[in-house]
């Protein structure tokens, strides 16, 4: 009963005086209900407190560190304020990584989404043989570590490695291709490895999504003689509508803090040709010259842009209902 | 026959690409038996070179300590996220008021935060408290998670109210009902809590590199991309280690896929 019982009616009954009002531990000064909601708050405390000391304070800090120069234990508000902010617009290699990074989003999201979406689809259908193993290969790719993979990658896409090898074989290319050598071959590297690795995880989610859609309605599309392509288009893309929203957010969100490929696929280069954002960033802040105030600016605008791209989706995706 | 014909593109769509999903695993798994210069022979056998590989990477990485690092951070942080996230999705949803629905929004929010905005922060923190180069400040950070909570809290909405106003009655503490009576009833999503939990706390990456200054620990991740960092790399032994980073994470995954699967997607029911 309780599973099924809409939220309000079990608020209401849940907000309630209790029942047990002899438990010993009820004194008068104390209410029950006062207690247990104290008791409520001591147990959501440690979860809370953490996440305000490891999120919420430093992304404060990160702001205010943002207006400060200097360095070690010495920093003070610089002048202007936010000549961090303004020393971005004229960094050459921060417009480069933000270029790329949005090469990447742009690129390899959608096509990701949509592969993910018509194999969910695939795998959805009722008499598909050896689904489970499809589904398996296909997640597989999410147990392996980002580095891990990437590693992988460099190693097949080496000057003598396994692609050249390969299509040298097939007398495809007479010369081997240096795919990390050269910018746009690099970049479709390191968007090929983030297809292998995140699409299966995105399928999951519309996996997930497909198993609660209403049945009648497809089979009541095909009565109707619409093909499968207008069936999956028309009636079953508009119901998954709130997974694909948010499957493009987490995309969004993860693609511009995208680090561990950056760093171990390509090593951001050649020349920064293929650095992300979080990659410099770490750069900036860890690396060589480190400038914390400076790197706080970059940090900011990764958070700023995540708030955008996230508000944006949301505006689009309410538009279309 | 009409109908095979008809389902024939899904089955050539689907072998393409549980192909290329495959791939990049097996030559992974195939290049740790194969010495470097046949890994780019591109020899997809396997081969007898796997303990001269294994000899060569205990030469020059310390292996074990690495994997215990490692394992000692995805426990460590399995365990308290565990235990802190599910007492605070649960508290969110039993105890449930206005104030406290007010902070559960609130926390929310920081799931839209990047890490890369409070990076640097974070270490100077840790620095602060002489925390740097310690596996407990890799831990710290990743015990509690909106993403955990939203997950225990979605899971108590069925957990039947009946049962916990009993146990009042019968006079056994709040703590009491939540460890002996609510976390016995929880089993699936505490596994698949820890299924992504676990897997997630192993490939961490940036984070562990950034506040393990000095290689005195070292996770996994960050001993593979130290023995990729070298001029001359040896493809048969960076294959090795790539395999032995992954090889507990594809264990618990093929295990646990399904569990794993509810892990990710559960929170959003």
């Amino acid at each position: 009963m309780t599973t099924t019982a809409p939220p309000s009616e079990r608020t209401s009954r849940r907000a309630a005086p209790p029942r047990g009002n002899r438990t010993p531990s009820d004194r008068p000064w104390l209410s029950g209900a006062r207690r247990r909601s104290l008791t409520g708050w001591g147990f959501l405390l440690p979860a809370a407190l953490l996440i305000m000391v490891m999120s919420f304070i430093p992304m404060i800090q990160a702001f205010v560190l943002s207006l400060q120069t200097g360095r070690g234990a010495n920093f003070n508000f610089a002048d202007p304020l936010w000549s961090n902010y303004t020393r971005l617009l004229d960094d050459e290699i921060f417009k480069l990584t933000l270029q790329n990074t949005f090469i990447y989003l742009l690129i390899q999201v959608p096509i990701m989404l949509i592969v993910a979406l018509v194999l969910a689809s695939v795998l959805n259908s009722k008499n598909l043989k050896f689904k489970s193993f499809w589904r398996t290969a296909i997640f597989l790719p999410c147990a392996v570590s980002l580095v891990a993979y990437s590693l992988v990658f460099r190693t097949i896409f080496a000057n003598d490695g396994f692609v050249n090898d390969l299509l040298l074989g097939l007398s495809l290319i007479d010369a081997p291709i240096n795919w990390l050598g050269s910018p746009e071959t690099a970049r479709f590297v390191i968007i090929l490895g983030l297809l292998w690795r995140w699409t299966g995880y995105n399928m999951v989610f519309y996996l997930a999504a497909l198993q609660n859609i209403d049945h009648s309605t497809i089979e009541a599309a095909k009565v109707d003689g619409a093909n499968a392509l207008k069936t999956f288009w028309y009636v079953t893309v508009p119901q998954l509508k709130p997974m694909i929203l948010l499957t493009a957010i987490m995309s969004t969100n993860g693609t511009l803090q995208l680090f561990d490929e950056s760093w171990a696929l390509t090593r951001g280069g050649p020349a920064y040709q293929t650095m992300s954002m979080s990659h410099y960033l770490f750069e900036v802040s860890f690396l060589k010259n480190p400038n914390f105030g400076y790197a706080s600016a970059l940090s900011y605008v990764i958070l700023i842009l995540v708030a955008i791209l996230a508000f944006i989706q949301l505006k689009v995706g309410d538009k279309r209902d | 026959m009409i109908s095979t014909l008809r389902a024939a593109p899904r089955y050539v769509f689907l072998t393409v690409f549980a192909i290329f999903s495959i791939f990049p695993l097996y030559f992974m798994a195939v290049s740790a038996t194969n010495s470097s210069r046949d890994v780019l022979d591109s020899r997809m056998i396997p081969g007898d070179q796997l303990f001269e590989n294994f000899a060569k990477l205990v030469g020059v990485q310390d292996l074990g300590s690495a994997m215990w690092n490692s394992f000692s951070v995805a426990a460590g942080t399995t365990l308290l996220a565990l235990f802190v996230c599910s007492i605070a999705g649960y508290a969110f949803e039993i105890f449930h008021s206005k104030g406290k629905d007010f902070v559960m929004a609130v926390l929310l929010l920081a799931i839209m935060i990047p890490f890369a905005a409070t990076m640097v922060p974070l270490f100077r923190l840790f620095a602060e408290v002489g925390l740097v180069n310690s596996l407990a400040a890799v831990i710290i950070p990743a015990i509690s998670t909106p993403f955990l909570i939203l997950l225990f809290r979605q899971a108590s909405r069925s957990f039947p109210y009946e049962i916990i106003e009993a146990a009042r009655i019968d006079g056994v503490s709040e703590f009491g009902i939540f460890a002996k009576i609510y976390l016995p009833s929880m089993r699936s999503t505490m596994a698949a809590a820890a299924v992504i939990t676990f897997m997630t706390a192993w490939n961490n990456f940036l984070w562990p590199k950034v506040i393990l200054v000095n290689n005195d620990f070292q996770t996994m991740p960050m001993l593979i991309s130290n023995l990729a960092a070298g001029y001359v790399t040896d493809y048969g032994v960076l294959m090795l280690a790539v395999l032995l980073a992954s090889l507990p994470t594809m264990v618990v995954f093929l295990i646990l896929q399904r569990t794993f699967a509810e892990g990710i997607t559960g929170a959003i029911k």
